[in-house]
């Protein structure tokens, strides 16, 4: 959609970005791929997409894209998914990493098993109840005070909310259902 | 219908694995290269397909050590081959938890005629194609992801061009047909009629679609890219080419940057030589690992 109206990037190194894209454009948001750092100077709110984090981490540290993301979320909102939830935390463990830390939770890397342990659940959610497709999900472990939690599944924050940023541990975007990524254009706002 | 809940839930590890570099490798080493390069997985063999071409004999599963060691020491997916029809080495291979079984053409096939059973597995699989038809009969088995067979091992991506040229140009003819002419397009794919119909109404394939088979430089991976692919396989030319580390890392740029020629430019000039080549026409017809399955 060309015209009006915020400007949301979808993280494209890797990953499920072609599925965000599909989302907010359903959605009737404006989108566009951000691939490097010209990119990103353009958009208003980003979506970090569902992936392989570690992946996207080499990635950002090979393009220089890591501290722009890290000043881009101090400033500006992002959704991540997943992957993208990871990469948002303060802290990840199994294994360590490093991340953007723009939201303050940690988060558990694979933390329900490989594969053969993914699962879609239906789970209910401050925007009513949704479809949740886990893939190989993290848990978020801790939420820090600032940190409201929008919906948990046994016990453990699956979607939360920090400010202008969203994150969730399982991924939206694989369903025909919009309504998570409404929620993240209405924290953007006009 | 096709798209049920465990089906929908292994093409969504697929999905996450579009837009990148899938890379073989035969020990943790060179997992450990593969992760550190940026590739999104890696897949484990016995031996790369240019030695196994090389040195003949019986291609099978990995040996278990070595699968548990590459699990062990990288926390991307690990994929593993199994044999085309040999539902018990996948069945081994899932109870391994590996992320992902390739019923693969790279193997010496242990059914000539039928391939696994996939849809009562958990773990999802990738098989090869030539063509549309044989990538919806493999879809109709359960498979949660496809990718194009080229000619593994040759360092020649003449092959997985043909077999992507087809396949898209195949989905195209259906996408412009009319709704009654569908069951001859069945007949004539020899594929299940609800994928037909899918392919028909959505333009794409109901899974992601990778390409594999040949693909020696940047330039390969780029044209890979824009032709269609949605993540490609790298195998020997890697680990054949004098320094493994830059290699890797030149082809996800130009993977990531397929686009942007100047990028691609820059992966170029980062790369030592390609692997070797094998022209296509002097391999005799039995030793073509594309014309393994159907």
């Amino acid at each position: 959609m060309a015209g009006k109206g915020k400007l949301f990037g979808v993280l494209a190194l890797q990953g499920d970005f072609e599925k965000h894209q599909h989302s907010l454009e359903s959605a009737g948001a404006r989108q566009c791929e951000v691939r490097n750092l010209d990119d990103l100077k353009r958009v208003d709110a980003l979506v970090i997409p569902g992936g392989e984090s570690t992946t996207m981490l080499r990635l950002m540290d090979y393009y220089d894209l890591f501290e722009p993301l890290k000043a881009f979320g101090a400033e500006k909102p992002i959704f991540g998914t997943c992957a993208g939830a990871i990469l948002m935390a303060r802290g990840v463990s199994s294994p360590a990493q490093k991340s953007l830390d723009v939201m303050d939770i940690d988060v558990e890397r694979n933390a329900y098993g490989r594969q053969v342990d993914s699962r879609i659940i239906e789970l209910e959610s401050s925007v009513g109840n949704v479809e949740a497709v886990f893939i190989r999900a993290p848990i978020i472990r801790r939420t820090g005070p600032e940190v409201e939690v929008l919906a948990s599944y046994l016990g453990d924050a699956v979607l939360v909310k920090q400010g202008k940023h969203l994150a969730a541990t399982f991924h939206p975007e694989l369903t025909d259902d919009i309504r998570v990524h409404k929620l993240f254009m209405d924290l953007v706002g006009e | 219908m096709i798209l049920n809940e465990a089906f929908r839930k292994k093409i969504g590890l697929a999905e996450m694995l579009k837009g990148g570099v899938i890379m073989d490798v035969t020990n943790a080493e060179q997992a450990l290269i593969a992760e550190k390069a940026g590739a999104v997985a890696v897949m484990a063999l016995i031996k790369v397909p240019s030695d196994i071409r090389k040195e003949g004999g019986v291609a099978r599963m990995s040996p278990i050590t070595c699968i548990r060691e590459i699990q062990a020491t990288v926390s991307i997916p690990v994929m593993a081959k199994a044999r085309i029809g040999h539902f018990a080495e996948a069945q081994v291979l899932e109870a391994l938890k590996v992320d992902f079984i390739d019923e693969s053409e790279v193997l010496t096939p242990a059914d000539d005629e039928n391939h696994i059973d996939k849809h009562p597995f958990n773990v999802p699989f990738v098989c090869g194609c030539r063509n549309l038809g044989e990538a919806l009969r493999r879809i109709g088995e359960g498979a949660a992801m496809i990718r194009t067979k080229g000619e593994s091992g040759t360092g020649n991506v003449v092959e997985a061009v043909r077999h992507m040229r087809t396949i898209i140009r195949e989905m195209r003819q259906l996408s412009v047909m009319a709704h009654d002419e569908l069951m001859v397009a069945a007949k004539h794919h020899q594929a299940p009629f609800e994928l037909i119909e899918y392919c028909h109404k959505f333009g794409k394939l109901p899974v992601p679609n990778f390409s594999a088979g040949g693909i020696a430089t940047p330039a390969d991976a780029a044209l890979m890219m824009q032709l269609g692919a949605e993540t490609v396989f790298v195998g020997s030319g890697i680990y054949k080419s004098p320094d493994p580390v830059n290699f890797a890392k030149a082809i996800v740029k130009a993977t990531l940057n397929y686009k942007d020629p100047v990028k691609v430019l820059e992966a170029c000039e980062e790369l030592p030589d390609g692997m070797p080549g094998l022209d296509i026409r002097q391999i005799k017809s039995e030793e073509l690992m594309a014309g393994r399955g159907w």
